[in-house]
């Protein structure tokens, strides 16, 4: 009886431990989710560079959220800074592989980014 | 006890896994297009004229200047000069003519023996607002009263007129006249068309259950246009000099027994024209959506 009512605390403290074992890198996640967050909202309200400077930091800040770069290579994209972009994308698909998402955006923004190419070199 | 520390857990693992499932947020953005050229130097560009030819239904050199005009002032940061449209046609054909009747270089160099058109023609010819009017027919000594040029009809025809882009110092003048703006000018082959074969099309067909179904079918048809071959020249007012080219072709066709105005197939071969004219001057946005994720 005793036995089974320790056993919830248990798990719980082995959970703590766990988030404990990598304050790190959950604190990074965090600040960088806020960043993200923030720069969503403002991206919505069409202030482009305040969200692409949001994005920055979160990928900054922790380098392996492919939110983070997914959504910096579409501000990018959105200031035409093509080169920028496609870093950010191709960073993005690198960590996350199977997010048809962000596949769906780097392959929309190549097909631009090919056309511009075709422009310049015309 | 056991019961509420294991909702807890429940309501804490839900949690995470609300948190890990992926909120995304479609908005739209508009992607810019830098322009093929720099025109950062210039705040002012004339739309001088073109060489045109193909069709007499519509004057495609009157039609495109007004065109490019218009679209130049509302879509783009250039102040657009108004000025009366250089016939290029019969300037180009004058130029042609005075460089046939050149003679050797060694004979009397007063003039160069040339009749005055010649002459003005070579130097400079008579650009700007007075340029219409100070063509060749007004020159007292002109052969012949300069005649009209020959018709346009075909790409080869426009071969003869080319070498006036490359006249520097007629842009120049040009370009002095309207204090150095960027000079559109170019050809423009209007023509008509007409073709028959086969071709594909959808047909909806509908069964004994009234099932629509579509289904491609191959018909014979008989079938006239337009095609329209612009060929924008960009010239430095300052230097006379071209900076950009810029072609294309574009078609449209319709049943034979449709009669569409020349002119409205005209605006319609434009329609499509008129990005990548003004994708070369200024910045063309490219309007789609993307997700951003969180």
């Amino acid at each position: 009886m005793k036995m089974r009512a320790l056993l919830p605390r248990a798990a719980a403290f082995a959970a703590l431990l766990l988030v404990a074992a990598e304050p790190a890198f959950a604190d990074a996640r965090s600040t960088a989710k806020s960043q993200v967050d923030f720069g969503i909202k403002v991206a919505q309200n069409g202030l482009w560079k305040e969200a692409v400077y949001r994005w920055e930091k979160a990928a900054e800040v922790d380098p392996s959220y492919a939110a983070a770069w997914n959504n910096l290579g579409i501000g990018y994209e959105h200031e035409g800074r093509f080169e920028d972009a496609r870093k950010a994308y191709e960073k993005a698909v690198a960590l996350d592989p199977k997010n048809v998402l962000i596949r769906q955006n780097y392959d929309l923004f190549k097909e631009i980014n090919d056309r511009a190419k075709r422009r310049n070199d015309r | 006890m056991t019961a509420r520390s294991a909702a807890t857990i429940a309501s804490l693992v839900l949690l995470t896994f609300t948190s890990a499932c992926t909120n995304f947020f479609e908005v739209p953005i508009e992607t810019p297009l830098s322009p093929k050229m720099d025109v950062t130097a210039f705040r002012r560009v004339l739309v001088a004229g073109f060489i045109s030819g193909g069709t007499d239904d519509v004057d495609a050199n009157l039609e495109t200047v007004r065109l490019l005009r218009s679209q130049l002032r509302t879509k783009s940061g250039l102040r657009v000069i108004e000025a009366d449209v250089l016939p290029l046609a019969e300037l180009a054909a004058d130029k042609a003519k005075a460089a046939a009747a050149t003679p050797a270089p060694s004979s009397e160099t007063n003039n160069g023996g040339l009749p005055k058109v010649a002459a003005d023609v070579q130097t400079s010819a008579p650009p700007g607002p007075a340029a219409a009017a100070a063509a060749a027919p007004q020159q007292p000594n002109a052969p012949a009263a300069a005649p009209a040029p020959e018709k346009i009809r075909s790409a080869k025809d426009l071969e003869k007129y080319q070498s006036i882009f490359s006249d520097v110092a007629f842009w120049k003048k040009i370009g002095e006249e309207y204090e150095n703006p960027l000079i559109v000018t170019g050809t423009i082959l209007f023509t008509p068309l007409q073709t028959a074969g086969f071709i594909t099309r959808n047909v909806e067909q509908y069964d004994n259950l009234g099932r629509r179904t579509v289904v491609p079918q191959r018909l014979y048809m008989e079938r006239k246009g337009f095609a329209i071959a612009p060929k924008f020249i960009f010239i430095d007012g300052r230097t006379g000099a071209t900076l950009h080219t810029e072609s294309t072709r574009e078609e449209v066709l319709y049943n034979a027994q449709q009669n569409t105005p020349a002119l409205s197939s005209y605006f319609e071969l434009m329609d499509k024209v008129i990005p990548m004219f003004l994708g070369t001057l200024s910045t063309q946005k490219i309007r789609g959506t993307r997700v951003l994720l969180r």
